[in-house]
């Protein structure tokens, strides 16, 4: 049976691990080709381990697997010549593009009045500038193509409320909402569909890592998982603490294929209920 | 090839044409199983023909040749009881229900309203879909094997328009009110792993648009047609379009969305 996205060319930021390649597989799976970046390096100011080269080939080697080409690009949201350029050589190779998932982000905390300048900079610098390089790099091609496109940005379950102890991450999450808002705008013209994904907490490495369960349970010495669910779950309405991986990847398939042709503008929460309690 | 709700059953209003029509053949060639109402005749202060029997009929044989089951019974939202024994009777024959898409609805903006526009479309669009979330919610819950609610409400769920009638505000007011109801119901029901959520379509190709009575009213108030215009290069959506949003809100790989209002509507919401 043919696939949601078969003979679609996806771009996906943030590819070596996490959601990124759980999206990479998924699109894949529905028969896209891929053009896997990361930035395979770690963020001074993050204070978890970020992916590795070896992650990266990980995904590269699903979606192969899958029979479906892949081409791996190491680069930095941050750089926008250098995006440019890695960019348009995997375009290139590729021979197209029609879908881009903006997924690249980084998460680190402390209060408002306790966050240092560093940590605020490297979180808008990636999570909220990156998206926009991203963005800027690919509307030439998605508009050269003539057959107009899809673009998702992953935003996050806090832009519907507030959260405390990383107001860096929840300002550029918001910020993605009003770059998401007016993309969609100056794209329609072009049939050039822009949307923002919202999930609640996603099980990956961006929580399962020391840093973060020390946060949610600062009454233990070395918190492990399972000592984290109760605080999660009572963040969202239905009785879950965190979705997966895959379920923010069926939400951007559905974004990106033609079921929803006529969606953009949107929103689009995967969050449990986490914003409506 | 499996499909997406094999073995569930869905409980669809307003299916005898339009939106609900494309509801059920949706479901259905998802695997899904339909019970299918609609009032199937005139109600008073709506300026366009409303759904017949035939219209009814029509749906029942889309569905049969899936190859899936329908029980198709001709009911009102507004009368609870006439509406339960509608859902009665498509759980004694299909099973209970999994899925619920509260479609029915009217709008009666015209050059020609009734002083009784206003109620009308209240008791339709908003107590009609409560009166069938209502009906259907014992039979989930006793199942105890969660499901998913879908309350089809509007752009006009979002957003201030629809203009200064009677029927218009209700309308608005209706589909907003959708929302709340939404929202509540999503919360209250999550424990039950029963997901609710909202969908607001800009217009859609179906009797309710595409009549003499609304035509007429666009061509005297242009602003009103002006204020409808989407982002996106295209005057309306199709059906289908909304049905493949209701078909992925209802599935397992939206297992964890709830509460939410999605639009399906060329980027109206947005543009405005």
């Amino acid at each position: 049976m043919a696939g949601r996205v078969a003979g679609k060319v996806a771009l996906i930021t943030g590819a070596a691990r996490g959601q990124g390649r759980s999206h990479a597989v998924r699109l894949a799976q529905e028969g896209a080709d891929i053009i896997a970046l990361d930035l395979c390096d770690q963020v001074a100011s993050v204070g978890y381990p970020l992916a590795t080269p070896a992650d990266l080939a990980e995904t590269v080697g699903l979606v192969e697997a899958l029979d479906r080409r892949a081409v791996a690009v190491q680069a930095d949201v941050r750089d926008h010549a250098g995006l440019v350029k890695a960019l348009d050589d995997a375009v290139a190779q590729l021979g197209q593009l029609d879908i881009v998932s903006a997924n690249a982000g980084i998460l680190s905390f402390g209060t408002a009045a306790g966050l240092d300048e560093a940590s605020w900079q490297d979180m808008i610098d990636v999570n909220l500038t990156g998206v926009w390089h991203t963005a800027r790099a690919v509307i030439p091609h998605l508009i050269a193509s003539g057959r107009g496109g899809s673009i998702v940005l992953t935003s996050s379950g806090v832009v519907l409320r507030g959260t405390p102890n990383c107001a860096h991450y929840v300002s550029a999450k918001h910020g993605l909402v009003g770059l998401m808002r007016t993309l969609a705008l100056e794209l329609a013209p072009h049939w050039i569909r822009v949307n923002s994904l919202h999930p609640t907490s996603v099980d990956t490495a961006m929580i399962r890592n020391p840093q973060t369960l020390g946060l949610f349970r600062p009454d233990l010495e070395n918190p492990g998982v399972d000592d984290v669910v109760a605080t999660f779950q009572a963040k969202n309405a239905l009785p879950i603490p965190w979705v997966e991986a895959v379920d923010v990847s069926n939400a951007l398939l559905f974004l990106v294929s033609d079921e929803a042709r006529y969606i953009t503008g949107v929103p689009l929460p995967v969050d449990a209920g986490y914003s409506i309690i | 090839m499996a499909g997406k709700l094999d073995g569930k059953v869905a409980f669809i209003t307003g299916a005898a044409r339009g939106q609900g029509r494309s509801h059920a053949v949706r479901l259905a060639e998802e695997g899904a199983d339909i019970i299918a109402v609609d009032i199937c005749r005139q109600i008073d202060s709506v300026p366009y023909p409303l759904a017949t029997p035939a219209d009814l009929d029509q749906t029942v044989k889309e569905v049969a040749a899936l190859g899936r089951r329908i029980v198709a019974r001709q009911a009102d939202v507004r009368d609870e009881a006439g509406l339960k024994a509608a859902f009665d009777a498509g759980v004694a024959e299909l099973g209970p229900a999994d899925i619920v898409v509260a479609n029915a609805g009217i709008a009666t903006m015209s050059l020609h309203e009734t002083h009784e526009a206003w109620q009308v479309v209240i008791d339709v669009n908003l107590t009609g879909v409560f009166n069938t979330v209502e009906v259907a919610l014992p039979s989930m819950i006793e199942h105890g094997q969660g499901g998913a609610i879908v309350l089809i409400s509007s752009s006009a769920g979002l957003a201030g328009i629809g203009g200064p009638s009677r029927g218009g505000l209700a309308y608005t007011a209706s589909k907003h009110g959708l929302v709340g109801l939404m929202r509540s119901y999503a919360n209250n029901l999550a424990r039950h792993r029963i997901r609710v959520n909202s969908v607001h379509p800009t217009g859609v190709r179906t009797p309710m648009v595409e009549n003499d009575a609304l035509r007429e009213f666009l061509t005297a108030r242009p602003e009103a047609g002006n204020a409808i215009a989407n982002a996106l290069p295209v005057d309306m959506v199709e059906s289908a379009d909304i049905a493949s949003a209701v078909a992925w809100l209802v599935c397992d790989d939206a297992r964890y969305v709830t509460g939410i209002t999605l639009a399906v509507d060329a980027g109206f919401t947005n543009k405005r």
